[in-house]
């Protein structure tokens, strides 16, 4: 574990009467993440494997490094939607009767990912009979995930196989969850990439560099840098980094 | 990325026992002067190192002003001071959530701290299905289960329970919405946190409290330690002063509003109101002005705790609560000013919140079906406000039938005094008694769903000021009404394919085969929002729902109401 001492763990006590429990928790924001985590650690949310047909789906490979996302990148088919997505178009509340943290509704629950699109978006995003979309990277305008607080739209979008979402702002309970779960990424980008990118186009993602390529157009936008949410996403939620840097034990007592 | 408070203490969360009340008395003042607050025994983020380093200015009355929002997280934080941009962990108070989000963020809770982990305070969590209530869906009907094992197991004693989906009656522990039911129970008091997994807690605010919705994660976070790390958002003011319109309602306002400054014009804001429009409100008002802060991006909506709060909330709750109120030299972000006496009646259109217009400009506009419910519109005054309009139709009837007669008969044969209004279209009869017993029937299907039970009883008991001794219910029935649901959040998002109201295919009830454009007193319009993709949803005050329903047509209340 590569907690410093600093971190010691307090114990949350309590009243006997009433509680039954110690567990222990500090600021994420008073740790500083360790040099090398080379210790391999268990996403809490198990991301589906690629689809077989799809030979460039996107990969994620980060090496440890003092910067743990300077090398991770995305790669693959891109999927563009427009301004003011809401939660209802991400996932129709006729779904939120899955549990996300039940594994096999929260497949299902990727199955069902922008399926509340309006028929105007006449490319599907998850093609009839699929479970996964051939699309890894979404990108959109404004106020992306605007609506409901409901989780389950980073959720579907990450159990679909998307690995980050470039939009031009987002709405704010949409970006806490992406980064609570882990599920994507929710990068910004500085111009309206929605209005120069079309479904279908490869793309790259550098999150290290901030940088948005995408080959079919042969332009390249820089995106604004990720910041503190980045460790959190990349090691699974804001649980699993907590476990990661040390903050709480890998499994209460 | 927090606050160097924070950074500079290497052991934040210190028993109590260690440090005592000692600890307490050198913080500033505020925190003191309340000695009526419980405080609580669990550990608490104390700034002890803190002290060593404090400046001079953080002490006595030399402080930096803060708004409402900033001071509630200030005390919740445990800090003396702070400003917009700090990431903090506040304490929260209460942490509420239903059934849609529950399972899930339950799961999240035992996976986490584990199988047998006990919540941090069973009494500060509030558990309320609403969401998928009156259903056969399997999977909406095992979520409840879920919350009723969870709740037993830990003993949460807020639990609003339901059994008997066939007879809401026959469960005296259900509510109904989550976001009217914590104001019903007084689970609302100023200056308190509150959370809950669901965007439209920031209802809450009318409170004068600090509300706002989060996710599974964050909410399973909360369960086990009863904090969270939050952003201070910086605070936009909207002044509202001038007599409110008899047509006007606060679902006019806050539409007035979003259509000012877009649905992401709020974005990580918080939203305060004030003036003396504001002050005239009732809670339930604010409530809904306070309730769609969040369709404009808003963190939260805020309105100063009063007598009417206190009032409210007097025969409601027993815990002790202090209030707080933004300085005069706080920061606002910017600051918008309404005369509300020159506010017309809106609607927000397809397919946007923030797709304002104003009620009179879409008479035009064909409906096949009016909605009447929600956390945004289905409470107790939303519904006597739209009796209001069913009630004025009638006396449409009346004051015809007078001139009339005075001009057949060259006097006026009357005992009932008539308000001043417009002209409606009438059916004329000769006959006065069977005129006061027709009045103005709806032209398309009128659905009514209660918040809560309250609600439901309300529209059954409360009598109709100016009706004569009528209820809503009555009066609801003599226009033709669909007769009131069972209270839950009903059609407002949709839900399971068997949910009243929804906006399917086919309409059941009605000879409509196709229903596609709903006038509704519900919070969002985006597309699929109560159903079927292509529906078309016009947001409006009960008011302007009710008027659409008596002409078929987008209208104006004022036709019936002036």
């Amino acid at each position: 574990m590569a907690a410093s001492s600093a971190l010691s763990n307090p114990t949350f006590t309590s009243s006997p009467t009433r509680h039954h429990h110690h567990h222990s928790l500090c600021p994420l924001s008073s740790i500083k993440l360790p040099n090398s985590s080379k210790q391999p650690f268990k996403p809490l949310i198990s991301h589906p494997p690629p689809p077989c047909h799809q030979p460039q789906r996107a990969t994620a490979t980060a090496t440890p490094t003092t910067s743990t996302s300077s090398t991770t990148s995305f790669h693959g088919l891109c999927y563009v939607v427009g301004d003011n997505i809401d939660t209802d178009q991400i996932i129709p509340a006729e779904y939120l009767t899955l549990v996300p943290s039940k594994p096999d509704e929260y497949k299902k629950l990727g199955s069902y990912a922008l399926i509340g699109l309006p028929s105007s978006h006449q490319t599907r995003f998850i093609d009839p009979g699929e479970s996964t979309s051939k699309y890894s990277i979404l990108i959109a305008g404004d106020n992306f995930g605007c609506g409901s607080s409901r989780e389950h739209a980073p959720v579907a979008l990450g159990a679909a196989g998307v690995a980050a979402v470039v939009a031009e702002s987002y709405a704010r309970i949409f970006f806490r969850n992406s980064v609570a779960t882990g599920e994507v990424y929710p990068l910004e980008s500085e111009v309206r990439v929605c209005e120069e990118c079309k479904t279908g186009d490869v793309v790259t993602i550098e999150l290290g560099e901030s940088r948005l390529v995408n080959h079919t157009t042969g332009k390249e936008y820089v995106m604004k840098p990720i910041g503190d949410a980045g460790p959190v996403i990349e090691a699974g939620g804001i649980f699993a980094y907590a476990r990661k840097t040390g903050m709480i034990p890998l499994q209460s007592s | 990325m927090a606050s160097s408070a924070i950074a500079s203490s290497s052991n934040p969360f210190i028993n109590q026992k260690d440090v005592g009340l000692s600890a307490f008395s050198s913080q500033p003042s505020f925190l003191i002067q309340n000695s009526r607050r419980r405080i609580s025994k669990k550990i608490v983020s104390v700034m002890a190192p803190q002290q060593s380093e404090r400046k001079p200015s953080t002490t006595g009355s030399v402080k930096n002003a803060m708004t409402m929002t900033e001071k509630i997280f200030a005390r919740a934080s445990e800090k003396p001071q702070l400003s917009p941009g700090e990431n903090v962990w506040v304490n929260v108070d209460i942490l509420m959530t239903h059934d849609v989000c529950g399972p899930g963020s339950i799961g999240i809770f035992k996976r986490e701290f584990g199988q047998n982990a006990k919540v941090w305070d069973h009494e500060k969590i509030v558990i309320i299905p609403d969401h998928y209530i009156f259903t056969t869906d399997e999977r909406a009907n095992r979520n409840v289960d879920i919350l009723r094992d969870f709740c037993t197991e830990q003993n949460i004693k807020y639990f609003y329970d339901i059994k008997d989906l066939g007879n809401f009656k026959a469960n005296p522990d259900y509510k109904g919405v989550c976001h009217v039911a914590l104001a019903q129970e007084g689970h609302c008091r100023p200056g308190e946190v509150l959370l809950g997994t669901d965007s439209h807690t920031c209802t809450a605010g009318a409170f004068g409290q600090f509300a706002t919705g989060i996710g599974n994660t964050d909410a399973g976070f909360v369960l086990g330690t009863g904090k969270l790390l939050l952003k201070v958002p910086p605070t936009l003011r909207f002044v509202m002063d001038g007599e409110m319109p008899n047509y006007l309602l606060a679902k006019d306002l806050i539409l007035q509003i979003i259509g000012e400054i877009s649905v992401s014009g709020a974005t990580y804001k918080s939203m305060e109101f004030v003036g003396s429009t504001v002050e005239s409100l009732t809670m339930e008002e604010r409530m809904t002005l306070c309730n769609m802060v969040v369709e404009a991006g808003g963190k939260n909506g805020i309105v100063p705790a009063d007598s009417t709060t206190h009032k409210y909330l007097a025969d409601k709750t027993s815990l002790p609560y202090e209030p707080v109120y933004s300085d005069d030299k706080a920061r606002f972000l910017s600051e918008y000013r309404f005369d509300v006496s020159k506010l017309e009646p809106l609607v927000a259109k397809p397919h946007s919140p923030d797709n304002r217009a104003l009620a009179r400009e879409c008479k035009d506009v064909k409906i096949d079906r009016v909605y009447i419910g929600s956390c945004t519109g289905g409470k107790t005054e939303d519904f006597l406000a739209a009796a209001e309009v069913f009630l004025a139709s009638v006396f449409v009837v009346f004051v015809i039938v007078r001139v009339v007669r005075m001009r057949e008969y060259g006097e006026v044969r009357s005992s009932r005094g008539f308000r001043t209004i417009g002209v409606g279209t009438v059916v004329l009869h000769s006959d006065f008694q069977s005129i006061n017993a027709q009045g103005k029937k709806v032209k398309v299907p009128t659905f009514l769903v209660p918040a809560t039970q309250k609600v439901w009883m309300d529209l059954y008991s409360l009598p109709v000021p100016g009706s004569g001794g009528k209820t809503c219910s009555q009066i609801f029935e003599e226009a033709g009404c669909d007769t009131p649901a069972s209270p839950s959040c009903g059609a407002c998002l949709g839900g399971p394919k068997d949910t009243y109201a929804r906006m399917n295919e086919a309409q059941a009830s009605f000879d409509v085969f196709i229903a596609f454009v709903c006038v509704s007193t519900t919070n969002r319009n985006f597309p699929g929002r109560m159903g079927h993709k292509e529906g078309q949803i016009y947001l409006a005050s009960p008011y302007t729902a009710a008027a659409s329903a008596l002409t078929g047509f987008v209208t104006d209340p004022r036709e019936f109401l002036q």
